[in-house]
């Protein structure tokens, strides 16, 4: 019985989500007395799922596997949690385990928590983890009561740690044969920003307060000196200033980025309930009396005109003299 | 065409959150309820949409006790036909996916439609389980929706940008913003609403595999540091030194 994991490549390497969840099947191996085998689908170098403490990884071998379908791919997490005997599976709550890892914990009759910000507390008979609900206004620790359990894991919620450590890779072929997917993709448009927002240590976002698309030169700026990737509060996207992948808060992206600027943004609930689970947040409004004050960490009380260049200037000395 | 759509009913995001029971339980007491945002802006008023243009029903399905019938009232005034609540009270997403399934497996729809998460419990897990409990395929966080005969056209999130695919139907699908603008009901819809049919169902078996054990309100922030708009380099420092954050 080992922890399998489900990871994936972006761009030719391993991502810093799933290394987030290799660390975290690794840690839960440990309690466990075994160990982590993480799976992946694809061809490129998989050193970093050793560093981040996988024994074993599993190449699924499969022509059909490169469309990362998710009646193909769930058969083909099926297989390998059936050859490496395990009982825990572990995704990280993204687009793909959105798709494929609520239909596998049905196959499997499974427990499944989505969205898990801690490690497991296993004592006795119960294994427990925490979760975020309401919108990140609470946590909850949900029991999961089968054998067989699921956990998809919120993306830049635990620290990654890489070791010396290497894995055994071996191929896993996937047998699909009898499965012929209906789906068919027509498409597909890649995300242009060099930066996925989930990913991004450190995120620019910004609303109505910036009057027009035409303003938002100054925060590109302000991000590529950050390295940040870009974002934006709902009226923002829904006017087509910005485009909606960049829209956060409960109804668009959730994020949780070490350091979060919010710049004339008010502080909706709604807004913050997608942001408010960043680390250190900054907001910066020209109305001291905005919500945003009560939910930030460092504000500037400010025109943002003004201020956001001033800011770029010093950020530029900052990096000068690092 | 026939489509279903599953709504849940949830605290308004205004509400402030409190638990009982020792933070076992969530405070319902003078909290409002509404329909999922996902469930009522995007899933709902696409399948409306979809309805007007190529006929058909659109059926709003909800498993919950009698106290969610406003809620239920209200996505008939937005146009549903009718409304199916099953008597139950869903412990947790798997139980609330056999319950949809186990009413819907005869019923001959040709889509199902579900949020892309509840705003109370954020698991985004429904839909997935239900297509794998009815044998049918899944597209997740769909954006924009299309049927032309019996294939949908399908634009939806993936990892790293979006793409369009092709099912045919019937499908299971859970939308996400984009879908489609949120409606208000006018008057005659609030009045339609209240003739309806809304029958209640009682609950299949199902099973439980999870169970919340307890609840903790999320800590706010300490106290914002205000620093002055004329000395920016001081938050540069403070997110090095204090924050560690540069
Ligand atoms: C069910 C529901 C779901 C929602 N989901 C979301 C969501 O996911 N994400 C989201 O963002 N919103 C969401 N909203 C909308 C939300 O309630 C707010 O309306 C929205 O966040 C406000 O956007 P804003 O802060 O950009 O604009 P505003 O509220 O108009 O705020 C603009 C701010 O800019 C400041 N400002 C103006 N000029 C300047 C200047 N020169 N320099 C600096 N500051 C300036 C103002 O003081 C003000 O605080 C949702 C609403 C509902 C009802
Ligand atoms: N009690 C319920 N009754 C009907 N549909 C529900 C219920 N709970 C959840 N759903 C549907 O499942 C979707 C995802 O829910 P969840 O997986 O709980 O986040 C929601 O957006 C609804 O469409």
């Amino acid at each position: 019985m080992s922890i399998l994991v489900y990871t994936e490549l972006s761009k030719g390497k391993v991502k810093k989500s799933s290394l987030e969840a290799v660390n975290y099947a690794s840690r839960l191996a440990a309690q466990l007395n075994t160990t982590a085998t993480a799976v992946i689908a694809g061809d490129a170098d998989v050193a970093d799922l050793g560093k981040a403490g996988a024994k074993k990884v599993l190449r699924l071998k499969n022509e059909k596997l490169k469309s990362l379908d998710s009646l193909y791919l769930t058969a083909a997490i099926e297989q390998a949690a059936a050859a490496e005997g395990a009982d825990v599976i572990v995704f990280v709550y993204d687009f793909t385990g959105k798709a494929i890892a609520s239909r596998l914990a049905a196959r499997l009759k499974a427990g499944m928590v989505a969205g898990v910000v801690d490690n497991p507390v296993i004592s006795g008979g119960s294994f427990t983890v925490k979760k975020n609900v309401f919108s990140g206004k609470a946590t909850a620790v949900y029991s999961l009561n089968s054998t067989k359990k699921i956990i998809s894991l919120l993306a830049s919620s635990f620290p990654i740690e890489l070791t010396a450590n290497t894995a055994e890779v071996v191929d896993f072929s996937v047998n699909l044969d009898t499965i012929n997917s209906p789906v068919k993709v027509k498409e597909v448009k890649q995300d242009t920003s060099e930066l996925s927002l989930t990913d991004a240590d450190i995120v620019v976002s910004a609303g109505r307060g910036l009057k027009g698309p035409e303003n938002w030169g100054m925060i590109e700026d302000l991000a590529k000196t950050l390295g940040a990737a870009t974002a934006c509060s709902r009226p923002v996207a829904d006017m087509h200033w910005r485009p909606h992948h960049e829209h956060v808060g409960q109804t668009g992206t959730a994020i949780r980025p070490n350091l979060y600027f919010a710049i004339g943004i008010s502080g909706a609930i709604q807004h913050l309930a997608g942001v408010n689970g960043s680390k250190t947040i900054v907001a910066i409004n020209s109305d001291k009396e905005a919500p945003f004050f009560k939910s930030a960490d460092y504000g500037i009380v400010g025109d943002a005109f003004e201020v956001v260049p001033k800011l770029i200037q010093a950020l530029k000395t900052f990096k000068a003299q690092q | 065409m026939k489509i279903l759509v599953c709504i849940s009913n949830v605290p308004d995001t205004t509400t402030k959150i409190a638990f009982t029971n020792n933070d076992t339980t969530f405070n319902t007491a003078g909290v409002q309820f509404v329909i999922n945002p996902y469930d009522e802006w995007y899933a709902l008023v696409r399948a409306l949409e979809l309805k007007e243009t190529l006929g058909g029903s659109v059926t709003i399905l909800h498993i919950g006790g009698a106290d969610s019938e406003p809620t239920i009232r209200k996505g008939l005034a937005i146009g549903a036909d009718d409304a199916i609540r099953i008597e139950s009270n869903p412990s947790d997403a798997f139980a609330v996916a056999e319950q949809v399934a186990a009413y819907a497996k005869d019923k001959g729809f040709d889509l199902i439609m579900v949020g892309k998460e509840t705003i109370n419990y954020n698991g985004g897990m429904v839909g997935g389980m239900l297509a794998e409990l009815l044998n049918l395929p899944f597209v997740s966080m769909a954006t924009k929706l299309d049927v032309n005969g019996t294939i949908a056209t399908v634009e939806h999130d993936v990892d790293g940008g979006t793409e369009v695919v092709e099912c045919p139907l019937p499908l299971v699908l859970s939308a996400n913003k984009g879908m489609a603008e949120a409606r208000i009901p006018n008057m005659r819809g609030i009045m339609a609403a209240r003739t309806k049919p809304l029958t209640v169902v009682p609950a299949a078996v199902s099973n439980t595999l999870t169970n919340v054990v307890s609840y903790k309100l999320a800590p706010g922030r300490t106290d914002c540091k205000f620093i002055d708009a004329s000395t920016p380099e001081k938050l540069v420092e403070l997110l090095h030194s204090e924050a560690k954050a540069l």
